[in-house]
Formats: structure tokens, C-alpha cells, sequence
């Protein structure tokens, strides 16, 4: 049966991982190639990369790192941040990726969804979307609005309804990242990642807030995700004590959820 | 040298630095001339089936293919994308295809979460050089839509089940072919690599020998 998947984030600045808390305040933790090293041979199932600056400088991605990662890890590899078009995508998947990760821009222009699933598969499309709790209102049917640019522009569209037009553009999978639970170690937003999971038919993926095993279980289980992205849990120095990939699959496979076993 | 053909849907990069990883010498080939020269062959993949199929009339690769792993059975290995092209015809596009080995594409039923997407166990129906060492029920990192139907069922070398059970691992002759991404399903992925650049395309067999 297919399993349930850990993934990696790496908030990228300057080739180097960093952390945030709620998309502010990132500490330093280790540069990107030799994190990715790490946690490759502690076998976590996915790595995803996103490179936080590039939107918002307006560069193209740092495809010097990207390659420098690719090299290293062979599980598979998302990259996303400052991707604008086809010619964008097809540049990370030749340094190396196999699936390009879209948010903020993807707002802007959804049209760059089809475009890319045309050009390569909706596999290789990763809708991943910022998404904080704002209460039922006119618009707002789900009471979670979309918000874009590191959590800091809201844009009046509502989590469910963008997630369904993703589906319907060609995304692949479904990133819900909860702006509230970002960095904060108490478990993602249950409600939404479950929500998303039901409105439609491809993988979702719960991100922000894992702190402990309980929380990863919980996503994967009553959250309805597929995969759980992970990263505080993993390396943050904000947090007492990290956990390895090894012990919190032992952890998940304890609480019923199925998983690659470790060799 | 193992020749990994480059074309435009391709995700020929992650091959490669997987070969390079394991030490194994290669390089991206895109001409005819290059895979009529061919020793050993990697067909890798992602995206759609008529995307790929085009990219591979386009460069003028598919008679080239043909004469050199039917004809002159040069050890064969396509990857994802670069198994579902070998059959006759996929329902992805309703595209024909290079009709290596018979038997057509179907879409998995939209009963679970399409595409699979993730790592699943892969049961293997008898020996062959290129799994040597790899467990039965060994995890593969898969990204589908859509699952072969071989024509001849001793060509199914690996199954899976994703709300039917599908054929995972083609083997037939020479031509071998995953479903899912060798190169990016961590040591056991790399060890079916490795197995690949030693094996002389023999005893793969159709399930007769």
C-alpha cells in the first residue's frame, strides 16, 4: 500500500537553511548541501526547497544551490520560490528537481499552474498555499483566507475556493501551510488541512506547526494528508530537542500510520 | 558507459547525478547517431505520454531506438514516463506508442487520490540480474497517473496496489522498466542503478527461462 510521506522543508536565504517563526524572524541553521546530506542518509522520504528571497527580490531562483542539493539526494526534490513561467520551471528541473513548487505567483497568474502541468505532467506541479484562519465572512466562505509574499499580503481569495481551481489548473499536489502554526511547535491546523483534503482528489500535503510525533500522526490521520512537511521538529535551535527521521517513523508506525520502513 | 537519452519532458539531471553518484560512467545522449552507438540505454521520465513521445519524433529518436534495443538487444532500462511509452498505446492522450512490448496504458480509477504519489512496496514475481538484492516488498518512490496492462503477464516482473494492483517492473528480453523512480528512491533505487550498469541483457527472459 502506498505510505504516508515525511518531508524536509528547507527555507533557503543565500544557499544556507533557515527557520522561521509564523514567516518572520529566521534564524541560520546549516547550509542547504549539507543538510540535505544529513537527512538523506537518515532516509526522510522528500526534500522540498524554497528559496524565501527570490519573489521578493524579483531574481530568479538560486539554481547554483538547488544543483548543489540535487546532487545529493536521491529522493525526490521540490524547489519553488520567484518561479514565473514555464522557462523558470524547466530551468529547476534541468539543475535537478522533479517537481517545481508555485504560491505567490501562482496567485498572480494561476494560469502558470496549466502551464506547467502541460508542460511537464501535473505531477510535477506543486501548488503550495499560505493560509490563516480570518472567520466566515463574505468571500470567505471557509473562514481561511489565501495570503501571499511570505504571509504578508492578503488577497480576499478563500482557501477552498483556490485549492479547487488549483486542482481544476492542474496542480499535482496541494501544500496547505498555515501561517498561524508556522514555527510554533503545536501541531498543524487540522481543520483546513482536513477541509482541503476533502475538496479535492490529489494528494495534500499539511505544513506548519509539527512539534512532536503526535502532531505529524494527527495530519496524516484526522488531517486527511498524504504527507506531512516537517522541519522545526527536525533541526530548529529553537527547540529544546530534535527528532530524527528514524525515531519518528518508529513513532508513526507505533501510532497505526503506514510508512517506507527504515532500512 | 550508460547512454541516457535527453529530451525535452525529460528528468535526465537526476539520473545522471545518481550515476555519477555511484560512480558509474555516462552521458545524456539526443542524436540517433548517439543511440545508434548505445551500449547500454537509460530512458528516464517525467510528464505526460504524447509530450514524450513527441520530444522523441521530434529529435528523430524512435527508429533509432528500435534498431537498437529490439535489434541489436543492447540492455534496456526506462523509468517512469519511459516505461508507459514502451507499449503499444496509452489512454494518457490516447497517443500510440513505441509498441516495445505489448500491452496498453490505463488511468487508475478515480476511487483513491490521483496521481499516486508517494512510496509503495513493490512484490516481485521471480528473479532477474537488475533486482538482484532487492527485497520483496521493497519501497519505491512512485509519481502516476496512469499503469501498464502488459499483453503477455510474464512480462510483469514487479506488481504494486494502488486500488487495483498494477505491474510496476516490466521486464521482457533485454528492455527493463519501473514504474516508479529508481533514481530518486533512496539505496534500494540506487542498487537496481547499479545492478543495471552490470547487467548484459540476458536472463531477464519473458518468463520462460
Amino acid at each position: 500500500m502506498l505510505t504516508k510521506r515525511l518531508i524536509a522543508c528547507f527555507d533557503v536565504v543565500d544557499g544556507r537553511v533557515t527557520k522561521a517563526q509564523q514567516f518572520q524572524d529566521n534564524i541560520d541553521v546549516a547550509p542547504a548541501e549539507d543538510l540535505a546530506q544529513t537527512l538523506y542518509a537518515d532516509q526522510i522520504d522528500e526534500i522540498v526547497f524554497y528559496d524565501i528571497k527570490a519573489s521578493a527580490e524579483k531574481r530568479k531562483i538560486d539554481l547554483d544551490t538547488v544543483r548543489r542539493v540535487a546532487h545529493h539526494v536521491f529522493v525526490p526534490f521540490t524547489v519553488g520560490g520567484g518561479i514565473r513561467d514555464v522557462q523558470d520551471m524547466f530551468e529547476v528541473l534541468k539543475a535537478g528537481a522533479e517537481k517545481i513548487s508555485v504560491d505567490s505567483m501562482a496567485v498572480r497568474n494561476p494560469e502558470i499552474i496549466r502551464d506547467g502541468a502541460d508542460a511537464f505532467g501535473r505531477q510535477c506541479v506543486v501548488l503550495s498555499t499560505q493560509v490563516k484562519h480570518v472567520g466566515i465572512r463574505d468571500g470567505i466562505p471557509s473562514g481561511y483566507e489565501v495570503y501571499i509574499d511570505g504571509a504578508r499580503l492578503a488577497t480576499g481569495l478563500d482557501a477552498l475556493d483556490w485549492v479547487r481551481r488549483g486542482e481544476e489548473l492542474g496542480a499535482g499536489e496541494i501544500v496547505v501551510n498555515s501561517i498561524d502554526k508556522d514555527g510554533t511547535a503545536s501541531g498543524y491546523d487540522l481543520d483546513i488541512t482536513r477541509a482541503v483534503a476533502d475538496a479535492v482528489n490529489v494528494p495534500v500535503i499539511a505544513s506548519g506547526g509539527a512539534g512532536n510525533v503526535d502532531h505529524i500522526a494527527d495530519g496524516l490521520t484526522s488531517g486527511g494528508a498524504s504527507a506531512a512537511i516537517i522541519s522545526s521538529i527536525l533541526y530548529s535551535p529553537r527547540l529544546d530537542r530534535n527528532i530524527g527521521v528514524r525515531e519518528l517513523k518508529e513513532g508513526l508506525l507505533e501510532r497505526g500510520v503506514p510508512m517506507r520502513p527504515y532500512l | 558507459m550508460i547512454s541516457v537519452i535527453d529530451y525535452r519532458a525529460g528528468n535526465a539531471p537526476s539520473v545522471m547525478y545518481a550515476l555519477e553518484h555511484l560512480g558509474l560512467p555516462a552521458r545524456l545522449v539526443a542524436t540517433p547517431g548517439e543511440v545508434a552507438g548505445a551500449e547500454r540505454i537509460v530512458l528516464p521520465g517525467v510528464g505526460a505520454a504524447r509530450a514524450t513521445i513527441d520530444s522523441l519524433e521530434d529529435q528523430d529518436l524512435v527508429a533509432a531506438l528500435r534498431d537498437r534495443v529490439l535489434g541489436d538487444g543492447v540492455p534496456f532500462l526506462g523509468i517512469c514516463i519511459g516505461l508507459q511509452v514502451l507499449f503499444d498505446h496509452s489512454e494518457e492522450g490516447d497517443v500510440d506508442c513505441l509498441g516495445f512490448v505489448p500491452g496498453s496504458v490505463r488511468r487508475f480509477p478515480d476511487t483513491g487520490r490521483v496521481p499516486q504519489i508517494g512510496w509503495n512496496a513493490v512484490h516481485f514475481t521471480r528473479e532477474h540480474p537488475v533486482t538482484a538484492g532487492v527485497p520483496d516488498a521493497g519501497h519505491f518512490y512512485f509519481v502516476n497517473s496512469f499503469y501498464c496492462v502488459p499483453a503477455e503477464p510474464a512480462d510483469a516482473l514487479g506488481v504494486t496496489e494502488y486500488g487495483v494492483e498494477f505491474c510496476s517492473v516490466v521486464s521482457r528480453a533485454n528492455v527493463l522498466a519501473t514504474q516508479f523512480h529508481a533514481e530518486k528512491s533512496g539505496e534500494l533505487g540506487l542498487s537496481l542503478l547499479r545492478n543495471f550498469a552490470d547487467w548484459d541483457g540476458l536472463g531477464g527472459g519473458d518468463g520462460s527461462c
